[in-house]
């Protein structure tokens, strides 16, 4: 069996966890998974990793195993490609529970990986998360394509600001593979 | 809707301009010949879609701004990518439904003075085409059929799942693109796994995993016997084209499937040149297929 036995001890265990995280939008019935593990079985990342299973990620959440669940990089290696938040006999959507753990794990470790920052500086300053080469803007003109909409950065800027996203960002670690 | 020339804002996201013009050269060229009307859409910013991960509110408010900003202009959104219409659509969905949602989420737009109504619909380029233009006009539309193709479809996850949000196509078996790739008379060849993801979103903080995910789907595919594949997301296209040469490097084996975007295959289809198409710029070269449309249907003409 690829998960080892593990240890749990009283003091790593923050019994209010699954509250603060059924409170998030997308994470409210993680309290009901009953472990039937049809998640981790359909899931195609966990076909080829041993270390993310979208099951084990509810249990730990149930247990209240805060801290280790949310220093777990493994977190970033959901692609949400949702199959199964359709096939869960509970409805838990477990892809979001993970989407909400991934929100909680940034404020909590102060880190994320480093993709995530640079796609949110780019997206804090230019309106998409990457910066379009002026040759390229002006390349479409020459591919019979219309100018590109001006975006409006100051709108992007009050949004970031006001979900406290762009302290986040300048106040985060960043790390740069999870294997 | 009064009847007539369907008019949508076309959502271009990041991705697109930023490295696929190949998707939305064609899709302008075919939408445009089948009637259907392309506005601009005004000062659009990400749907939020890359950044959910790292922090939901943020993601809600940008696609709540840009369907705030598609219900000024009083235009339903035509997005050409998965992750655009999963972010637009979901969020739609959600402030329309979820009452205290939309009271919380129109609290924070007030900052932008803007406010969301619900009145505006979103839709994937493959729910235009079947909805708006129908299969029927798109028939009529085939003036070159690739009756001589065995093609492979990839939808892609987020114009399947979650069956709750998306609604429109059987996750479990997905017939909507399959059903748009007959038309053009390709014939669209099953195989193990067509409902999988490509891996992609994760490349950032991992290769291994998706690149094997990748593999894994074109074995099938090749095992099939399909001569192409056909993508309607960007994000899936650049796994299959643009990774393509790094799979085969990674696994030591040669694999040459090129993958085209629908509308290219649609608008070869349809009697457009390769370079109206902008065939010439997908990373596998298709030119043993284009080969064998063209001979074919040049030897069709001459007999
Ligand atoms: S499929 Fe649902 S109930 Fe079953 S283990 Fe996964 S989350 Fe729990
Ligand atoms: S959404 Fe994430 S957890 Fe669910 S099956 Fe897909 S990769 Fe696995």
């Amino acid at each position: 069996m690829a998960e080892s036995a593990q240890i749990i001890r009283a003091e790593e265990i923050d019994p209010k966890f699954k509250y603060v995280v059924s409170k998030m939008h997308g994470a409210e019935k993680v309290t009901l998974c009953f472990q039937c593990g049809t998640c981790t079985a359909e899931c195609p990342v966990s076909r080829f990793s041993d270390l993310y299973k979208p099951k084990r990620i509810a249990r730990m959440v149930q247990l209240g195993l805060k801290d280790k669940i949310l220093r777990d990089k493994h977190l970033w290696l959901c692609t949400t490609c949702y199959t199964c938040v359709d096939h869960c006999p509970q409805d838990v959507e477990i892809a979001n529970v993970v989407r909400v753990l991934r929100n909680i794990s940034i404020q909590y470790t102060e880190s994320m990986p480093l993709v995530y920052r640079e796609l949110a500086e780019n997206l804090m300053k230019t309106g998409f998360v990457y910066v379009i080469p002026e040759s390229r803007i002006k390349r479409r003109e020459e591919l019979g394509l219309p100018p590109l909409p001006k975006t409006n950065p100051g709108e992007i800027l009050k949004i970031f600001e006001l979900t406290g996203l762009s302290s986040l960002i300048k106040g985060s670690q960043t790390f740069e593979r999870v294997e | 809707m009064v009847s007539g020339k369907p008019r949508y804002l076309i959502f271009l996201g990041c991705v697109i301009p930023y490295r696929l013009s190949s998707y939305e050269i064609s899709a302008r060229r075919v939408l445009s010949a089948l009637g259907v009307e392309l506005v601009e859409m005004p000062e659009y910013n990400c749907c939020g879609f890359p950044i959910d991960p790292v922090n939901h509110d943020t993601a809600v408010l940008l696609a709540a701004r840009n369907l705030c900003r598609a219900e000024m202009e009083q235009l339903n959104i035509l997005t050409l990518c998965n992750g655009c219409f999963s972010s637009l659509h979901k969020v739609n969905k959600m402030l329309r439904e979820d009452k205290e949602e939309r009271e919380r989420i129109n609290e924070y737009l007030k900052i932008l003075d803007m406010e969301f109504r619900g009145t505006i619909e979103v839709k994937h380029l493959v729910h235009v085409l079947s909805e708006d233009v129908g299969f029927k006009k798109i028939k009529d539309s085939i003036k070159r059929p690739l009756s001589m193709l065995r093609v492979a479809q990839h939808p892609g996850c987020h114009i399947i799942r979650p069956k709750k949000v998306v609604g429109k196509d059987d996750p479990e078996n997905p017939r909507l693109l399959k059903d748009l790739i007959g038309l053009t008379g390709a014939k669209c060849i099953s195989y193990r796994g067509e409902n999988e993801c490509c891996g992609n979103p994760i490349i950032g903080v991992n290769e291994d995993i998706p690149f094997k995910m990748a593999k894994e789907k074109l074995d099938h595919i090749i095992a099939a016997g399909a001569e192409a594949l056909i993508t309607v997301c960007p994000f899936c296209h650049i796994m299959f084209d643009l990774n393509q040469p790094r799979i085969e490097r990674i696994f030591n084996v040669s694999i040459g499937l090129p993958t085209l975007h629908y509308t290219q295959l649609l608008g070869l289809a349809m009697g457009f040149q390769p370079q109206e198409l902008a065939l010439d710029e997908l990373r596998v070269k298709p030119t043993a297929l284009l080969r064998k449309v063209f001979k074919e249907n040049s030897s069709q003409k001459s007999s």
